[in-house]
């Protein structure tokens, strides 16, 4: 392997953990921040006849969850193709 | 004459020839299927030759995923809940996410069949492997327990078998297709399964969902029907906890800590994980979760609205109903007394029978519907009722009474299994007869392809990660499948003795599993793939670590219950709980621990030899 290809290899982890990052930390608000910890607080906001905090707890957050498994296999394509990387 | 049994038989239960008749065809369809894939070599044996389409793979993930506990219990579980039953609907959705992004394209990359392998391969180490194994046999067998008897349970009061027969004819199936087939027999399966399990489960949700809003799509009827409101005024009529009122159930930091266990120990579970090496690619891996977390999702966002109709339809139906007979059964003894009229006589009886009669009571709605599912659920044990008042009704509200001189409030509904809720849901809102048979093979799909799922783990650590590897290193490819065969019947064979006698310790270690996985496997895989540094001795002394200290508040705080030889209390009662933290959140702590010990030993032992800093680069290109 070049010592260019191996710059690169580096430059797509980076990128896929600059990626993963990123949804995750959305996870964590989502699943964490507006379910739990301010789940009180949201609750005050109304969606349809429940409060936008039980909303998330119970079907919001899957929703999102579902997003972001898409979300990381589109942007991963694109990360292979810019790379020229997989099979 | 056949016929003329079938007809008795409808009378009692008009279910029950829906039920033989839907769950006949599901599984003759499985054992068609069993048959047209069962394989010959060992890859097509472990990892269905690898070359599973990514639908396909979502399919079967998700039926894989999705057990009789996800089907028959979480919606129950919620059910009584309320809010903070949020802990299960994000503790399992959650940890697909972290399964998806960090855990499952490296491991079908590095492409190897079963999780010890990896660990044995990473952390170069043979201890590693063996004890990766036993863990996963450990937890694969207790989880597969579970599932023979949710299988039990279905056959038991839908075709009124005995529970061990049940669970017999479950391992029969499942033997068929596992033994033959294989991973790829199993995949397939799955994949039908997963469509069986679904539209058992939308069917009757929605049917729910249009009589009680109007608006027939469950998920948006969660939110802007109005029945979370009714269901509040009614909790708040009997005395109980708002339904969407947050931490009724579990404290703010229990939530959180429950949630975090649930999350990272699902992300870790061995029999999800190998779904992932059965396809071709890391890109195919990638959108085999895609499509699985959409097909788990569609159930997911269904359930709480379930929870919510189920609890608010149950109520309705049974609160304030009238006793038109009690069944009294003690010592062989059956004697039946109708109500009102020999109401007196029959609760003189009652006394004189004293606290081990068996009372069956026929109730009437208050709106003068005959609930016929109320006494068949009776029948089982699921259901319990107690009118202690005497006044001839059942009511839901809670009373102050006293029970052995001291005061307790309590309701006329002596016990509830959660387990009923989605069975006996359509019953319960006088759904026709073949939805209830369709929820009846639905649980069954959901059992049968979990625990096909989980025996495939528990051969594939005894054959291909111990046996093969240990005792017979140069077995021929024959010889390896025969053995993946021999270990996948023993699974079997072990899995349904624990179903028809479960031991003390079952339910409570699937409980807690997903806690002990959390601590133990989770971070020596993320860290395997995230960090080239971390070396044996971090990994192994991080595992040790974190199961050790989840594994001994688990048992202080349940002794009397997994050591009932030794203590006939628990060591910790949930007031010394450490900081409050409920057995059930331990796991997150005991994660913590695990990252901590890893990282803290690595950084001060040489680094890993060249070749596996290597296997570390390889995993992370696809």
């Amino acid at each position: 392997m070049s010592d260019q290809r191996k710059t690169e290899l580096q430059m797509y982890w980076r990128d896929n953990i600059r990626a993963v990052s990123i949804l995750l930390f959305i996870w964590f608000v989502v699943a964490y921040g507006c379910s739990i910890f301010c789940i009180e607080l949201l609750n005050h906001i109304q969606i349809g006849n429940v409060g936008l905090g039980f909303w998330f707890a119970q079907q919001g957050s899957i929703f999102v969850f579902v997003i972001l498994v898409l979300v990381y296999a589109l942007w991963m394509d694109r990360l292979d193709r810019k790379y020229d990387v997989g099979e | 004459m056949f016929l003329d049994h079938l007809f008795i038989i409808a009378e009692t239960d008009p279910a029950r020839p829906w039920t033989w008749a839907f769950v006949g065809i599901t599984f003759a369809l499985y054992l068609f299927i069993g048959w047209i894939s069962r394989v010959r070599d060992s890859k097509g044996f472990y990892v269905a030759g690898q070359g599973v389409p990514a639908f396909a793979n979502g399919a079967a993930t998700a039926a894989d995923w999705m057990s009789a506990a996800s089907f028959l219990g979480m919606a129950g579980l919620i059910s009584f809940s309320g809010s903070d039953g949020a802990v299960y609907l994000m503790g399992w959705t959650g940890g697909y996410v972290l399964l998806a992004l960090l855990l499952a394209p490296y491991l079908r990359k590095f492409g190897h069949y079963t999780v010890p392998d990896f660990i044995g391969e990473r952390y170069y180490s043979e201890t590693a492997r063996i004890v990766a194994a036993i863990c996963a046999i450990f937890v694969s067998l207790t989880y597969v327990a579970g599932q023979m008897k949710g299988v039990g349970v279905v056959f038991s009061r839908f075709l009124e078998v005995e529970l061990w027969m049940g669970v017999m004819i479950g391992m029969a199936i499942v033997s068929f297709f596992a033994v033959l087939g294989g991973m790829k027999g199993i995949t397939w399966t799955q994949v039908v399964q997963y469509f069986v399990l679904i539209l058992a489960f939308i069917i009757p949700t929605v049917a729910i969902s249009r009589m009680l809003t109007g608006d027939p799509i469950p998920q948006t009827a969660f939110a802007f029907g109005d029945i979370s409101q009714r269901l509040n005024e009614v909790l708040a009529g009997l005395g109980e906890e708002i339904y969407t009122e947050p931490f009724t159930r579990f404290s703010k930091l229990n939530v959180f800590m429950i949630t975090a266990a649930l999350m990272f120990g699902t992300a870790g579970l061995p029999h999800v994980i190998v779904r992932f090496y059965t396809v071709r690619t890391v890109r195919a891996a990638r959108y085999s979760a895609v499509w699985a977390i959409i097909f788990i999702a569609i159930l997911y966002t269904a359930a709480p609205a379930l929870g919510m109709f189920a609890r608010f339809n149950l109520i309705n139906s049974l609160h304030e109903s009238r006793i038109t007979e009690l069944t009294v059964k003690h010592d062989g003894d059956v004697k039946s007394f109708s109500f009102p009229g020999e109401s007196e006589a029959a609760w003189q009886w009652v006394q004189e029978a004293g606290d081990d009669a068996n009372l069956t009571y026929s109730v009437t709605s208050k709106a003068g519907v005959p609930l016929e599912w109320a006494t068949r659920w009776q029948n089982t044990g699921l259901l319990t009722f107690d009118d202690w008042n005497r006044d001839g009704t059942i009511s839901l509200k809670l009373q102050e009474t006293e029970a052995d001189g001291k005061p307790v409030r309590k309701s006329e509904m002596a016990k509830i299994d959660k387990d009923i809720i989605v069975l006996s849901t359509p019953e319960v809102a006088n759904l026709p007869p073949w939805v209830i048979a369709l929820v009846a093979a639905g649980g069954l799909a959901a059992a049968l392809s979990t625990a096909a799922g989980l025996l495939l783990v528990i051969s594939s650590s005894l054959a291909h990660d111990l046996y093969i590897r240990f005792v017979k290193p140069d077995a021929s490819e024959a010889e390896k499948v025969l053995m993946g065969r021999i270990a996948i019947l023993f699974g079997i064979v072990v899995a349904g003795y624990f179903g028809i006698n479960p031991p003390g310790f079952v339910g409570e270690v699937v409980a807690f599993a997903f806690g002990l996985a959390a601590a133990s496997f989770f971070p020596a895989i993320f860290l395997g793939i995230f960090s080239r540094r971390v070396n044996r001795a971090g990994a192994v002394s991080g595992m040790i670590a974190g199961l050790l200290f989840t594994m001994s508040y688990i048992v202080m705080c349940t002794a009397d219950k997994v050591l009932p030889m030794f203590f006939d209390a628990p060591v910790l009662t949930q007031e010394d709980w450490w900081l409050g933290i409920s057995p059930q959140g331990i796991g997150t702590l005991g994660m913590v621990l695990n990252f901590v010990v890893t990282l803290t030993i690595s950084s001060v032992t040489p680094a890993p030899p060249e070749e596996v800093q290597e296997l570390v680069e390889n995993v992370r290109i696809p």
